[in-house]
């Protein structure tokens, strides 16, 4: 199985990701970084380790999908795909500039490798499913991951896939809930009140688990930043694929992660990094070539 | 100079002085589109619904119906196509008072990008019976339709774009739903256009004039109502009729102005607009000069069709 070592290989990995990611967004003018930094660890995870994928061939029939639901976090997504190989990494300072591959949010119909568009929030899931029963009835035995973000499950279509999934038994369907606490904007902090962010986590008191168990999945609850907690709840995920049940990855996570003055932030939801905040997280990712 | 998003908060925090009906239910955006000045003003009366739309139009139904004037918080681009349906049916079929702040319209919608970019919301939001259709030009006309929407009684849809754009209005302004308004008189071609595009148009008349060509603008700010008679007299006044928005060519101001002149007063008119083709994520001069709509590429555009 997979050794400390490996970890830290991911690890490091991850750190590179976030520079690339902030940097990227700093050079374009525009962007996200808290979404990005709190879906990193895992989308390392996932293209690194656990998805079977083929770079130089993205429209390899039996890989494994992932949808980026919460598309706005794109940057971290491309960033991830550029470190495997299927952009160069110099490409990514394109991003966001008229004619680029990297769009504001993913566009299937511009880069190879992407499942298909997100942007628009709330509307992953649903193809994932689609993906994930259309593989039962022609036999595939890929698996389906899709991504989303605590805010975007406040859309009413999320919840439509929700309680389907479960009725066609689809285990080779596994979401991942990013539960980062923080959204756009959501709800000021009352005196006195203590959240994990700087805003109101919208779905404190709330027992998510218990309601998506309630309709059908499977759930697994993980540290979203700690590898030795993704790699086997994915792992677990995917390998329950013939399995009856779709796996719901509940993953506690922080907005922002890895830099300390944009952790738990939610004005670093979309954000650009001033040349001097660039130093300090070149520092504190430890990214020895940043040149800043 | 003001952007237009700044304009909406702080009328709203303005009206919210005056009005203690008017009430802002927010999608999750209220840091965009400055939504968020009337929730530090007015807490209680800043309601935030979470990033689900079409809840977000039901419950404003539910407020009008009680007497509160709700104005809504998000992007274009998520009610006039996430939220489309109870805006159809619980909106406009009802006819409620509730108050489209239709954030982000257009193709500047800062990087984001064809999933943000909404150049179909004329041609929805026209189509549809009941609802008030309205485009302002600058920061004035802004502040005017938007306290103008809040006392009329009805669905108010109101196109903000992002950003600013130059002034053309003074404090005299007043509006009038209907009314078009000519920016500047012109003999040889007539630039019909509406929101912050009639400011281009009128920086691209003005370089015409140096070149020659006398080109006349006129800027419709009421998509619907709209007073049809001033369109086809100012049409009849020249030989070429140029419609020029930040939207699609199908169905927007350009199907309007087609529509009437080919029943009033036929005649040809060209339709300047984005093409059939999806926007993309890149900042505003690419994608004025890419989609052809800046001031010099406008000019460059009559100049061959005039010659
Ligand atoms: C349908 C829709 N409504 C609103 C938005 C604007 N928006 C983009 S990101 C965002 C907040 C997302 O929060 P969350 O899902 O928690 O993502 P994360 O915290 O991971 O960034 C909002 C409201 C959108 N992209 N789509
Ligand atoms: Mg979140």
């Amino acid at each position: 199985m997979t050794s400390t070592t490996d970890y830290q290989e991911l690890e490091a990995l991850a750190r590179k990701g976030r520079w690339l990611a902030i940097s990227t967004v700093a050079g374009s003018g525009a962007g996200h970084v808290g979404g990005p930094f709190s879906a990193m660890d895992i989308m390392v995870a996932l293209y690194f380790r656990v998805m079977k994928v083929r770079p130089e061939e993205p429209k390899w029939p039996e890989r494994d999908r992932f949808i980026l639901s919460k598309g706005h976090s794109s940057i971290g997504q491309y960033v991830v795909m550029a470190l495997r190989g299927f952009l160069p990494v110099e490409e990514l300072k394109t991003f966001d500039k008229g004619g680029s591959r990297l769009q504001g949010h993913p566009d299937v119909t511009k880069l190879p490798g992407l499942e298909t568009s997100t942007g628009s929030l709330g509307q992953g899931l649903s193809v994932g499913l689609g993906f994930a029963l259309g593989a039962r009835m022609r036999g595939q035995k890929f698996h389906t991951f899709v991504m989303m973000g605590d805010g975007e499950l406040q859309e009413g279509m999320i919840w439509e896939a929700l309680h389907i999934a479960p009725r066609y038994k689809l285990g080779n369907l596994t979401a991942i809930l990013d539960w980062n606490g923080l959204q756009q904007f959501g709800w000021v902090l009352a005196i006195n009140e203590q959240h994990r962010g700087d805003r109101r986590d919208p779905w404190s008191g709330i027992d998510l688990r218990g309601t998506f168990e309630k309709l059908g999945w499977r759930c697994l609850e993980i540290n979203g930043h700690d590898f030795s907690q993704i790699v086997p709840a994915l792992e677990s995920a995917k390998a329950s694929g013939d399995s009856d049940q779709p796996t719901m990855i509940i993953a506690h996570t922080i907005k922002g992660k890895g830099v300390h003055f944009t952790e738990g932030k939610h004005e670093w939801h979309s954000k650009v990094a001033t040349k001097e905040e660039l130093k300090i997280v070149a520092a504190q990712l430890g990214i020895v070539e940043a040149g800043v | 100079m003001k952007a237009l998003r700044d304009v909406f908060g702080d009328t709203l925090v303005s009206l919210g002085s005056t009005n203690p009906d008017v009430v802002v239910l927010d999608a999750d955006l209220a840091n965009s589109t400055k939504a968020d000045k009337f929730a530090m003003a007015y807490p209680a009366r800043f309601l935030q619904m979470g990033i689900a739309e079409q809840n977000c139009v039901g419950v404003a139904v539910g407020l009008a119906s009680l007497g509160f004037v709700p104005w809504l918080s998000s992007f274009t681009v998520f009610f006039t196509h996430r939220a489309i349906d109870p805006i159809r049916m619980l909106v406009a079929q009802t006819q409620a008072n509730v108050k489209i702040g239709a954030a982000y319209a257009g193709l500047m919608t800062g990087l984001t990008g064809k999933t943000h970019q909404d150049v179909q919301d004329l041609a929805i939001m026209r189509a549809m019976p009941d609802m008030t259709v309205l485009a302002p030009a600058d920061a004035i006309e802004g502040e005017a339709i938007i306290r103008w929407a809040t006392e009329y009684e009805g669905p108010v849809f109101v196109r903000l774009a992002r950003d600013a754009s130059a002034d053309v209005f003074d404090q005299e302004y007043r509006f009038v739903p209907g009314r078009t308004i000519s920016l500047k008189e012109g003999g040889d071609v007539l630039l019909i256009s509406t929101g912050p595009q009639s400011v281009r148009c009128l920086q691209a008349a003005e370089l015409l004039q140096g070149q020659g060509i006398s080109a006349g603008v006129l800027h419709v700010p009421s998509i619907k109502p709209v007073n049809k008679e001033e369109i086809v007299k100012a049409a009849e006044k020249v030989k070429l009729v140029v419609t020029v928005e930040e939207h699609s060519i199908y169905g927007g101001l350009g199907g309007l102005v087609a529509e009437i002149l080919s029943e009033a007063s036929p005649r040809r008119v060209i339709r300047f607009g984005i093409e059939d083709r999806w926007g993309e994520s890149a900042p505003n001069d690419y994608l004025l000069d890419a989609f052809r709509m800046s001031p010099a590429r406008l000019g460059e555009r009559i100049q061959k069709l005039v010659a």
